[in-house]
């Protein structure tokens, strides 16, 4: 306990110094916290922007459907299921469709198109469809009307509550065909959605494929996306073989590549700033021991061992460090809140470009307190690395050398 | 009188395997207990060295040191630390308190060291303190306390782990004629009052004055080795009035 008390005391016998060493670290802990808490909102918000424009968090397809997209791959729309999906930790809503490719034509034109047979109340729940309606009016379970994106509308020489048909192959083989009202107009942030869909109500999707009751996916949206993992875990655990449960990672590795790709970027800058952190620290050791290394002989001189002597230095490092990175969490804090409830937004003409492409302009934080804990952990780490340089040096030390004048 | 200290044909040599210099040549070396006896020479002669050498804070490359029957030339550098610690106390030039600790701290140090309990401590810092004279400075940091007080809580510290014997590095050498006369004073006294044995390295004529035994040294050898008392020729009358045998010996 004196050990310590001294090496308290020790601490502030260069009050200016100590400061100094404890602002850098608590500077340095905040701007990483932010620096890694803004990464990883932007992050979750780009997830959130990306699951949410179609494919949900998670899909349950009938197994293969995903290598080969017919609609022989469906499987049949039950309760059951459905209820056991809910039932897994996580799952905040679930929505089935029935989706094919199909022709869509006006009176002079055609196109390839998809169409997504979706039940509208819930597949307004998992990807807020109803929101992205730039004309017209939402869809009913009971409609015979379609929702058509705004490109593949003008493609087809298209406006509201004009006539849409489609023809396509149904379930077995079967011709489907059928003609639409168009209901309401569509605005995605992505161009090829925009360009190629079409959107029914689940029934009369099913009507037209002569799929009754069937449907290609079930659409699952979560209530922490970063429990995706263990989640769809679960439900392939509960569902069993004849299901295949795929997260948006696995339908989307082009956008997991991207993250990985930014964040490998991010780990250089951060990697910068724990070495300007180190040739911090690195440096009051140095001084330190230039400054001490009379006494710290001299106490080897009346009877200190070195073991004790390290305990002393080790100590006042880690006091300083500690108190540097306390401070430095307790401070990332409310500045990352702050931040979360006040997203940085992004005004002008970058703010429209991200608007168009069906993202928020903004940056916000991720408040996983996980973050300022790492961070923390990680220049507490490299504190006590830092601090062996003053250890190595007293195991070194011979009282006689380090007292001569 | 008992021995403390030994010193068998001692030699130190800086560089030997480029220009040998011998720090310390041969020396040959008693001390008895209660000796007060100043290590005398011109700079470079090797009085430091050879008092780092009685201290174990340097091995000798020739000969052994007993202290106390025990040769610590032979101690690992952990034991040799411990050994220090209960045996040998030291008096630096510069005074050397930890700047952090007030007066108190600095001597309660040492026994905190050793593991001596807390009762035990508070005695022996009112023993010490009323001997120094600076009950008043107990609570006082080294930098409220002036040279030579500072220097008295050095040798506080020093005699705090009731040692066999003080070993002081040119103790008056940045104080002042009164500070030095009071400091000198107090080891006098406990030379007298406790039979501590104390051995000084100084170019200082009034501790050599006061001393009762003068070991000579240059080039690292001694050349003479002489009981105050002897050379009264210069120096007839030694201030602290003999309370110890004076001893002899040579290189």
């Amino acid at each position: 306990m004196w050990l310590l008390k001294l090496a308290w005391k020790n601490l502030w016998r260069n009050r200016t110094r100590s400061l100094i060493t404890m602002a850098a670290i608590l500077f340095a802990v905040i701007l990483a916290s932010v620096v890694t808490s803004l990464q990883k909102g932007v992050f979750d918000n780009l997830i959130k922007n990306v699951v949410s424009f179609y494919s949900g968090y998670i899909q349950v397809h009938q197994k293969g459907y995903w290598n080969d997209q017919v609609l022989e791959n469906s499987f049949e729309v039950s309760d059951t299921t459905e209820r056991a999906i809910l039932g897994r930790k996580g799952v905040s809503a679930l929505t089935p469709r029935i989706e094919s490719f199909a022709l869509a034509s006006s009176a002079d034109l055609t196109k390839g198109c998809l169409v997504a047979g979706v039940a509208p109340a819930q597949e307004d729940r998992v990807t807020g469809l109803s929101g992205k309606l730039s004309a017209g009016t939402y869809l009913r379970d009971s409609d015979n009307a379609v929702l058509v994106a705004e490109d593949l509308a003008d493609r087809l020489k298209l406006k509201l509550n004009d006539t849409l048909v489609l023809l396509a192959q149904g379930y077995h083989g079967t011709v489907a065909a059928g003609k639409y009202r168009i209901k309401g107009l569509l605005h995605f942030g992505s161009p090829d959605l925009n360009d190629k869909i079409v959107f029914l109500p689940l029934l009369a999707a099913q009507g037209m494929f002569a799929a009754e009751n069937r449907a290609t996916s079930y659409v699952l949206s979560l209530a922490s996306p970063g429990d995706l993992k263990a989640t769809a875990a679960s439900i392939a655990e509960t569902l069993g073989s004849p299901y295949e449960v795929l997260t948006w990672e696995d339908m989307m590795p082009e956008i997991k590549q991207h993250i990985r790709t930014d964040t490998a970027s991010m780990s250089i800058i951060t990697g910068i700033l724990y070495l300007l952190i180190c040739f911090g620290i690195f440096g009051t050791l140095l001084m330190m021991m230039v400054e001490r290394r009379f006494e710290l002989g001299m106490l080897q001189a009346v009877g200190m061992k070195k073991g004790r002597l390290c305990r002393l230095l080790l100590a006042e490092s880690l006091l300083t460090v500690t108190t540097g990175c306390f401070l430095g969490i307790v401070t990332s804090i409310p500045i990352v809140g702050y931040l979360h409830a006040h997203p940085i937004r992004i005004s002008g003409e970058m703010g429209e470009v991200y608007k168009r492409f069906g993202f928020e302009p903004i940056f916000p934080t991720a408040t996983d307190p996980a973050i300022y804990v790492r961070q923390g952990v990680i220049v507490l780490i490299i504190g006590l690395l830092l601090s062996l340089y003053p250890v190595i040096n007293i195991l070194r030390m011979k009282p006689v050398a380090a007292m001569r004048k | 009188m008992n021995t403390v200290i030994d010193a068998h044909n001692i030699s130190k040599i800086y560089n030997p395997k480029t220009i040998p210099v011998y720090a310390v040549n041969n020396v040959h070396l008693h001390l008895r207990r209660g000796e007060f006896t100043a290590l005398v020479g011109p700079s470079g002669s090797g009085k430091t060295t050879l008092l780092n050498l009685i201290g174990g804070l340097d091995k000798p490359d020739e000969g052994r040191i007993e202290i106390n029957g025990t040769d610590i030339t032979q101690l690992s550098p952990n034991r040799l630390i411990d050994f220090r610690l209960h045996n040998i106390g030291f008096v630096f030039q510069a005074f050397n308190l930890v700047p952090v600790l007030t007066a108190e701290e600095n001597v309660e140090f040492i026994m905190q060291l050793q593991g001596i309990s807390h009762r035990q401590r508070q005695q022996r810092l009112d023993v010490l303190f009323r001997q120094i004279g600076l009950q008043d400075k107990r609570h006082a940091r080294p930098a409220e306390l002036s040279g030579g007080q500072q220097q008295r809580v050095a040798v506080a510290r020093a005699l705090a782990s009731r040692p066999q014997f003080v070993l002081a590095d040119e103790p008056t050498a940045n104080l002042d004629s009164k500070s030095a006369a009071n400091l000198l004073d107090i080891m006098a006294t406990l030379n007298q009052e406790e039979n501590m044995t104390f051995i000084f390295s100084t170019h200082d004529q009034r501790v050599i004055e006061r001393a009762r035994r003068v070991i000579t040294l240059v080039d690292g050898r001694i050349t003479s080795d002489t009981d105050a008392v002897d050379t009264s020729a210069d120096h007839s009358t030694p201030v602290i009035p003999t309370a110890a045998e004076p001893a002899k010996s040579q290189t």
